[in-house]
C-alpha cells in the first residue's frame, strides 16, 4: 500500500494480475473465436486458437432462420425502460433513508434485504396470475413493471451510499441560498451525484438485459421475447448448435460490455465520490 | 443508451457547482458541517417531514409490494396445499406434507451437500482474490484504467450464458480446458468434466468465481478509497509491516463494507440457479443439483406445492443466516481515526 514495494513483490503481484486477467478474458476470447469459425471447423481437431478461415455464417443464421434482431430489439427497449425508471424511483428513495431519521427505516432497509433471499420460483405461479389479471402476460410493458421492481431494491440501497458520501452541507447551502429541498436534490445534489446514478442505471440495465426466468414466463410469443429466453430455447433442444448458439451468445454480451467498458470508471469513482469526506 | 459523449462530458453549470462541492467538502471539513446538519434534522416540522418522506418512498414500496411480496406471499400459500400440476382438482390443504416430503427425498442430502460446496467454495476464493485485486489496483500503474475495464467484463454477463459459457469449455470432446492441459502436461487424456459429480462441481464453481471476483473487487475497491493516508503513515512511522497493516488497519476500516459484501453475496450466490442450470442442468444425474436448480426441477416436474415448500425454506434459511451475520458483524462498528 504505502511505502515501497520490494522487486520481488512487484514481480508476484504483476504476475498474479496478469494470469487472472488472461483466466478473464479467456473464455470471452474463445466464444468470440468460436462464433466467427466455419460451422465445420467449430468441431475440428486439433483446436484452432486461431480460426483459419473467418466465417459469419453462424451470424446470418442467426436473422435468418431465428429472429435474433427482434429479441435484441425487445431486450434493448425493455431494459432501457425499466433500468431508467428504476433507477429514478430509486433516486428518490435512497434520498429519504439517506437523509432523514424515522422509525420504520430500519424496517424498510430489512424489507430490501428480504427481497434478495426470495427465490424466483416461489413468486412465478401468482406473478403469472397477477399479470393475466391484469392483462400484461406476453406484454413488454408487463415484463417492464416486473424487472422494476426487481431492480429497486438493490439500486436504492446502492444509491443510499452514494447520497450519505456527499456532504449534507451541499444541499442546506442551496437551501440557505433560497432553493426549495426539491431544487436543491435536482438542481444540486443530482448532477453531484451523475456518476453514481450512472453506474446505478447500468446495473439496472445489466440485471434487466440478462434476467432469464421472469421473461421465460411471462413472454411466450415470439414476437415478444428477450434474448436471454431465445438462448434457453437453443439449449433446451436436445443437440446443442454451438455455432449459432455462440454466436447468439457474442451479440448477447457485448452491448453489455461496451456499457461497463466505459462505465467501469463511474462505478468506482461513483462509489468514492464523497469517500475523501470521512 | 447513453453515448460516451452524453455521460463524461458535464454540462457547464455542473461544472461550476461540482467544484463548489469540492470547495465545500475541503473547507468545511466533516464534523462541523455534520454536528450543524444533524442540529437542524431534528426542529423540522414533523407533518411536512412525513409527507416527503412517505411520498418519496411511494412509488419503490409500491412496485415492490405489488410485484415482489404479493406473489411470494401469495406463493407461500401453494407450500400448505396439494398443489400438482397433473391434478388441479384437488388443491386442498395438507399441512407440512410437502416439507417432509422435500426432506424424504433420497437426493435431498446431495442437493444440500452441493449447496454447502457452492456456496463456500465459491465465497472463498472470489473474497481473497477480489481482496487482492483491489489491494493492488488501489496503487496507480500504467494501464491500470483499462486493466480495470477488461476484469470488470465477467460482471455484465448473465450467469445463464456464463454457465452455458463454460459448458462449451468444459465439453468433454471439443472442449478448450481438455485441450490446454493435455498441452500442458496436466492430464493425458481428456476428462468428462461435466459427466462426473465430483468434477461437475468443481467446474460450475470455477465458472462462478470467475464471475463473482468482480463485484468484490469493487466493493473493497470502493471501501479502501476512504481509509485515511494518514493513518498508513502513522503505521509506517511505528514500523507496522504489510501483514499487520494490513489486519490492524485495511481490514479493521473497511469491515463494514466486507461484512455487508459478504452477506449480500453469500445471499446471491445461495439463491442463484441461473449459471448452473445453464450449465449442466443439475445433471449428470441429478449430481449438480443445489437448492435453487432442485426448486426449478420440481416446478418443472408440476409439484408446484413442493417447490415452494423449498423456497419457503429458502427464505427462511437465509433471513436466520443474515440475521446471525448482522449480530455478530455489529461490533465495533467503525473504528475512529
Amino acid at each position: 500500500m504505502i511505502g515501497k514495494e520490494s522487486t520481488a513483490g512487484r514481480a508476484a503481484k504483476f504476475t498474479f494480475l496478469g494470469l487472472w486477467l488472461v483466466f478473464t478474458v479467456f473464455p470471452l476470447y474463445w466464444i468470440t473465436v468460436t462464433s466467427l469459425k466455419a460451422p465445420g471447423d467449430i468441431f475440428a481437431f486439433p483446436i484452432a486458437y486461431w480460426p483459419e478461415h473467418f466465417s459469419l455464417e453462424n451470424y446470418s443464421g442467426l436473422f435468418g432462420k431465428a429472429d435474433f434482431g427482434v429479441y435484441l430489439t425487445n431486450s434493448l427497449i425493455i431494459a432501457t425502460v425499466a433500468g431508467a425508471v428504476a433507477t429514478v424511483i430509486s433516486m428518490l428513495s435512497a434520498y429519504v433513508l439517506a437523509r432523514f431519521e424515522f422509525r420504520t427505516k430500519s424496517a424498510l432497509l430489512m424489507a430490501a434485504l428480504v427481497t434478495q433471499m426470495i427465490p424466483t420460483f416461489i413468486a412465478l405461479g401468482p406473478l403469472y396470475l397477477l399479470m393475466t389479471d391484469l392483462k400484461m402476460v406476453d406484454n413488454r410493458l408487463g415484463l417492464i413493471l416486473v424487472y422494476i421492481a426487481v431492480c429497486i431494491p438493490f439500486c436504492t440501497v446502492m444509491l443510499r451510499g452514494f447520497f450519505e458520501n456527499i456532504p449534507d452541507a451541499l444541499e442546506e447551502a442551496a437551501m440557505i441560498d433560497g432553493l426549495s429541498r426539491f431544487g436543491a436534490l435536482f438542481r444540486v445534489l443530482l448532477p453531484v451525484m451523475r456518476p453514481g446514478i450512472v453506474a446505478a442505471f447500468i446495473f439496472n440495465f445489466v440485471n434487466c438485459w440478462n434476467e432469464l426466468f421472469l421473461s421465460v414466463t411471462l413472454m411466450n410469443s415470439d414476437a415478444n421475447k428477450t434474448v436471454p429466453t431465445a438462448l434457453n430455447g437453443f439449449i433446451s433442444s436436445f443437440n446443442i448448435d454451438w455455432g449459432s448458439m455462440s454466436a447468439a451468445a457474442v451479440l448477447t454480451i457485448l452491448p453489455t460490455m461496451v456499457l461497463f467498458a466505459f462505465a467501469s470508471r463511474h462505478i468506482v469513482q461513483g462509489l468514492t465520490a464523497g469517500a475523501v469526506k470521512g | 443508451m447513453p453515448t460516451a459523449s452524453e455521460t463524461t462530458e458535464p454540462t457547464e453549470p455542473t461544472k461550476t457547482r461540482r467544484t463548489a462541492a469540492a470547495g465545500a467538502s475541503g473547507n468545511g471539513g466533516a464534523r462541523p458541517a455534520r454536528t450543524v446538519q444533524q442540529g437542524r434534522r431534528k426542529p423540522e416540522f414533523t407533518a411536512r417531514r412525513g409527507f416527503l418522506i412517505a411520498l418519496f418512498m411511494a412509488p419503490a414500496a409500491i412496485f415492490v409490494a405489488v410485484f415482489t411480496y404479493y406473489p411470494m406471499i401469495a406463493g407461500s400459500q401453494m407450500a400448505f396445499r396439494n398443489w400438482k400440476l397433473t391434478d388441479l382438482t384437488d388443491t386442498s390443504w395438507v399441512g407440512l406434507k410437502n416439507f417432509r416430503d422435500v426432506f424424504a427425498d433420497p437426493a435431498w442430502g446431495t442437493v444440500l451437500g452441493n449447496t454447502g460446496i457452492w456456496v463456500f467454495g465459491s465465497i472463498v476464493p472470489q473474497l481473497v482474490i477480489g481482496f487482492a485485486l483491489a489491494l493492488w489496483l488501489r496503487r496507480k500503474f500504467r494501464f491500470r484504467g483499462l486493466y480495470q475495464a477488461l476484469i470488470f467484463f465477467p460482471w455484465a454477463i448473465s450467469g445463464f450464458l456464463i454457465g452455458i459459457l463454460f459448458r462449451w469449455m468444459f465439453n468433454s470432446e471439443f472442449g478448450v480446458v481438455n485441450d490446454l492441459l493435455q498441452k500442458a502436461g496436466l492430464i493425458d487424456e481428456p476428462v468428462a468434466w461435466l459427466a462426473d459429480p465430483k468434477t461437475a462441481m468443481f467446474a460450475v464453481v470455477v465458472a462462478n468465481v470467475w464471475y463473482g471476483v468482480t463485484f468484490f473487487t469493487i466493493m473493497i475497491l470502493a471501501a479502501l478509497q476512504s481509509i485515511p493516508e494518514e493513518l498508513y503513515e502513522a503505521a509506517a512511522l511505528d514500523g507496522a509491516g504489510k501483514v499487520r497493516t494490513l489486519f490492524q488497519i485495511t481490514i479493521p476500516y473497511i469491515r463494514v463494507t466486507l461484512a455487508l459484501t459478504v452477506l449480500l453475496r453469500i445471499i446471491w450466490i445461495f439463491n442463484f440457479p441461473d449459471l448452473i442450470f445453464g450449465m449442466t442442468g443439475g445433471g449428470p444425474n441429478n449430481e449438480t443439483h443445489i437448492v435453487t436448480t432442485w426448486m426449478i426441477k420440481i416446478t418443472q416436474q408440476g409439484d408446484y406445492g413442493r417447490a415452494s415448500a423449498l423456497g419457503l425454506i429458502v427464505v427462511a434459511t437465509l433471513m436466520v443466516f443474515a440475521v446471525f451475520f448482522l449480530l455478530a458483524t455489529r461490533e465495533k462498528r467503525e473504528v475512529k481515526p
